[in-house]
């Protein structure tokens, strides 16, 4: 007796009978940017506003004040474990720092009860404004970039690439990955845009450059 | 150039006018027209209704009518039955596992235009005022007919074509791309949604003002005209060619008469 | 016939995908309804705008296109290979592959793998392929309850509905229903919510907040799949996507067979063309790729169900193939004209619009339900084809299955039908031209019948019933033009005007 799998594979062949050949591929779309490290960061900066993040541009001796003025007034933060002084300076040693780490992670509820996260990144594409995460030891697991509700995102220009061909070529996609662009939203009322329904409400990114 | 012209089934039947303002037009450019009598129709009727079969009848025809003839280039005054000739003929040909109609088919196709691709790509024509002598001093409106538009990428061939008739007041259609809702046996199989489409387009057509609609597609504007005037609307339509072959010497005449009053 | 004869039988496409109403019937009370069809109108036509704006900024659109439907092609033609490169790669990194034959299996694999957890809830992230099998109907039968968790699921959930739209499930809902529907079924609701859209956005992430942070089970769907690493991606909006694939223990993920792309680099493309097509925004919100298992970060019990029902079926027609190539985009049916005025519910499907009137049928067969009413819901306009990010001839397909379903009833009946008899009659009309030019000998009748103001105003029959519906006919003209050509013009080789209506012609059409 033939399996669901056996089956479903027999009958995909059979389709196929009349022996269908694969086309050549045209990759005629565009795989490598024209802006150079500026022009990609003028451009970045420009879909973060465009879908309300928060950007600044720091040098690289800011980024511990900057991220340190976004956390004013939040009662908690978590980062994880391969974020250390050269991003966090002084905030390594915050008594409101939690650190997310193996034998040491965070439950659901810890999380939801942790105001804010700090994370770097992998690689952003500039044409679209997306932050790609990795779960590399300097961004953590998924989840604490997802239930705290404001995160502070450090972008080093250096990461930088303007279209996504160029990305992809710098991911290893069986890791874990987040793609992020933007806070969340839905147009499913009326197809308004709302912002902010479930993950972090609050996205400020940090693009770190040495102009 | 021996023109042999398509007049298509509907124009040949019901809009004779546009056929003769057709030859007209390419004779003043002097051009020699013949009429391949074997000629009906191209059968988009049957193919796009599933009739694949009679369909074949029909392309056998049209393919032999015109190898029958010597021309150089053939025209037809509709987008719909030029894409159909091009690109569904060969189609239906291999469906139906007859390869030799197949690339019969295909040369003739190679050879077939619709109107204002043949003016404007092979004879030149850009200024219909100077060149055609079309005067037409109405207000205007026109409806890009999909198949013209999405299949042969007319582009503006026919609205630029339209601009340079001197006399003739052009206002730009609202939603001018949107089907009109004929779609052939789409009007009777489903009428509900093609009489809603219709609303809206001559709806639209009546916004701008104009006293006239205009199109490339007899099929078209034999729906759009009915229903302006089944909603007594006061606008009308007329093929482009029609307009195209209105000179100050033989002006085509609107009777406004005939009009229902609103 | 173009379906390829296969060696063992038809796979039984079942769930969500029949239309039980004959299209034009069904629109026909759907036009009616005044509400939806402003909501369409205007969602549509936004969409339609946003999606042509994003689409125009890019200089390589076409190319992507290009790329996008070779990529399709060649994972249909090499399917098996694929889907066994995907197995391994995904089982390598301690997923486990289900395959399920079609809506029933797959509804018991997923309620079995629920139960092995010992849960009677499970969270969901929208997917139109669970929607397909009608798997939240099923779970509700077994005692399980599954709970939408994207925005406007949760509305169609709540409101006791029916998605209508791929993308926007609730879009023939306003805001003032769906408030209504908030306050009357949300059990923790503030009773004075108003209808703001953000504060209704901010009742349902109240209302599902403590559900995802307490959720054992999940269930999703997958946009994509990568043969080449056994990657799994989800692409959302909102972030229950995100809830629903990190959070719980175990994930349960149903995809259907034709979801692969082959290589990882293939995403390149496609997430250029997804979100812009879909939502008309460079790109969405959030997107979750995930891989099996990820060691000590998400779901540990990693689950796919691979789902056939009636993909095999589609596959198997040469000429309606390609209509697998889909990505669940909905372009085609924001520039669609019969869907923008007859709504998704009108086609009685999970799949409406341009691409559920081919993928329907495809799946179950023409001969099924009313599924061989849906290839005649369209005009053949071609917006459709123009917007689908994977090129798919949907036209084409249509015309395809048109052919298919007259087939069909022709095997069904011998009788035959009003369309039947008029497409003889044509045939015989259009076969010969002196066919033609007998048939227009019966024209003056038709001046006759147009009467004084040359009009008529009611034609005979069901079917030329439906055009004077709500058109009028113009009278026929005096004489047919190949009448003309052969009585009156004068063969010249040169130019000139011809004949004795030199001095000007009555025209117009009246």
């Amino acid at each position: 007796m033939s399996t669901a799998r056996e089956e479903i594979l027999g009958r995909i062949r059979d389709a196929l009978a009349d022996a269908p050949v694969a086309p050549e591929v045209p990759r005629e779309y565009r795989r490598a940017g024209t802006l150079d490290e500026a022009g990609r960061v003028e451009q970045l900066v420009d879909r973060l506003e465009d879908y309300k993040a928060g950007v600044q541009v720091v040098t690289a001796d800011r980024v511990p004040a900057a991220i340190a003025a976004h956390l004013r007034g939040a009662e908690s933060f978590v980062t994880p474990e391969g974020l250390g002084a050269e991003w966090l300076g002084e905030l390594e040693q915050d008594e409101r720092r939690r650190v997310d780490k193996p034998g040491q992670r965070l439950s659901v509820t810890e999380l939801d009860a942790t105001s804010a996260v700090v994370t770097a990144s992998k690689v952003t594409v500039s044409e679209s404004g997306t932050i790609i995460l990795d779960a590399s030891p300097d961004q953590g697991r998924r989840a604490i970039t997802l239930v705290p509700d404001h995160h502070v995102c450090i972008v080093p220009a250096s990461t930088v690439v303007q279209l996504l061909p160029e990305a992809m070529e710098r991911l290893d996609i069986t890791h874990p990955l987040t793609w992020i662009s933007g806070p969340s939203a839905t147009s499913d009322i009326e197809l308004e845009r709302v912002e902010g329904v479930h993950g972090p409400r609050t996205l400020d990114v940090l693009i770190v450059s040495d102009r | 150039m021996r023109i042999a012209l398509f007049a298509t089934c509907i124009v040949d039947a019901m809009y004779p006018d546009t056929a003769i303002a057709t030859v007209k037009i390419l004779e003043r450019l002097g051009h020699q027209v013949i009429f391949p009598p074997g000629q009906a129709c191209c059968g988009q009727m049957h193919m796009n209704s599933g009739y694949l079969e009679q369909a074949h009848t029909v392309v056998s025809n049209h393919v032999r009518a015109f190898e029958e003839q010597d021309w150089d280039v053939a025209v037809a005054p509709s987008g719909s039955c030029v894409a159909s000739v091009k690109d569904q003929h060969p189609l239906v040909a291999t469906r139906c596992g007859d390869d030799s109609l197949a690339s019969r088919a295909t040369a003739v196709g190679q050879r077939t235009y619709e109107l204002s691709q043949l003016l404007t790509d092979v004879l030149g024509v850009t200024d219909a005022a100077a060149q055609l002598g079309s005067y037409f001093p109405h207000e205007v409106t026109y409806h890009p007919s999909c198949h013209g538009m999405r299949l042969l990428g007319l582009g503006t061939r026919q609205s630029d074509l339209l601009r340079s008739v001197e006399g003739l007041s052009y206002r730009e259609l609202p939603d001018a791309e949107s089907c009109c809702g004929f779609g052939g046996t789409f009007s009777m199989k489903v009428p509900d949604v093609s009489g809603a489409m219709l609303e809206d387009k001559a709806r639209n057509i009546d916004s701008t003002g104009a006293e006239l609609c205009t199109g490339g597609d007899a099929s078209c504007l034999l729906h759009i005209g009915g229903g302006l005037s089944r909603l007594k609307l006061g606008a009308r339509t007329v093929h482009l060619a029609e307009i195209l072959a209105s000179t100050r010497e033989e002006p085509l005449v609107i009777n406004h008469e005939k009009e229902a009053t609103r | 016939m173009s379906t390829v004869n296969l060696g063992m039988p038809r796979v039984r496409a079942e769930g969500n995908l029949f239309e039980e109403t004959p299209f034009a019937d069904y629109a026909r009370e759907e036009l009616k309804n005044t509400q939806l069809r402003a909501n369409l109108a205007h969602a549509t036509h936004s969409i339609r705008d946003k999606r042509l704006r994003v689409v125009s900024e890019l200089p390589d659109w076409e190319q992507l296109r290009d790329a996008g439907s070779a990529v399709k092609e060649s994972v249909m033609a090499d399917l098996p290979a694929l889907l066994e490169e995907f197995e391994a790669n995904f089982t390598a990194r301690g997923g486990v592959i289900h395959w399920a034959r079609d809506a029933d299996e797959a509804n018991r694999i997923v309620t079995d793998l629920i139960r092995e957890q010992g849960a009677d809830e499970v969270v969901k992230v929208k997917s139109m392929a669970t929607q397909e099998i009608g798997l939240n109907e099923h779970l509700a039968e077994q005692g399980i309850s599954a709970f939408e968790t994207d925005l406007a699921e949760l509305i169609v959930q709540l409101g006791h509905d029916t998605p209508s739209h791929i993308l926007v499930p609730a879009i023939h809902k306003n805001r003032e229903e769906i408030r209504d529907i908030f306050l009357k079924e949300m059990g923790d609701v503030d009773p004075n919510l108003d209808s703001e859209p953000a504060h209704l956005a901010e009742a349902a992430r109240k209302h599902l907040r403590a559900k995802f942070l307490s959720a054992k089970v999940a269930i999703s769907g997958a946009n994509f799949g990568i043969a080449e690493t056994g990657t799994l991606a989800v692409v959302e909006s909102e972030g229950n996507g995100r809830m629903c694939l990190t959070l719980p223990e175990t994930l349960i993920t149903v995809m259907g067979i034709e979801k692969l792309l082959p290589k990882a680099s293939d995403l390149e493309a496609f997430m250029q063309l997804l979100p812009r097509s879909s939502t008309g925004e460079r790109m969405n919100p959030y997107t979750s790729m995930w891989t099996g298992a990820a060691h000590d970060d998400g779901p540990q019990n990693v689950h796919l169900v691979l789902l056939d029902n009636g993909r095999t079926n589609a596959l198997a027609d040469v000429h309606g193939r390609s209509a697998l190539h889909c990505i669940r985009c909905s372009a085609c049916m924001n520039v669609c004209p019969v869907y923008e005025r007859a709504g998704g519910h009108a086609y009685g499907s999970t799949y409406p619009g341009p691409i559920g009137a081919i993928l329907s049928p495809l799946l179950t067969g023409v001969d099924k339900a009313e599924n061989g009413t849906l290839p005649y819901a369209s005009s053949l306009c071609g917006a459709c084809y123009v917007a689908c990010p994977v090129k798919i001839n949907i036209p084409e397909i249509l015309v395809h299955l048109r052919g298919e379903d007259v087939e069909a009833r022709r095997k069904r009946s011998k009788r035959p039908t009003e369309m039947d008899l008029v497409m003889k009659g044509a045939e015989w009309a259009f076969s010969k031209g002196s066919h033609l030019g007998l048939a227009e000998k019966g024209l003056p009748l038709g001046r006759v019948a147009a009467g004084r103001d040359g009009k008529i105003k009611k034609l005979p029959g069901h079917l030329l019933g439906g055009w004077t519906q709500f058109r009028d006919v113009p009278a026929p003209p005096k004489r047919s033009f190949r009448d003309w050509w052969a009585k009156e013009h004068k063969d010249s080789s040169g130019p000139g005007p011809s004949g004795p209506d030199a001095a000007g012609q009555e025209g117009g059409q009246a």
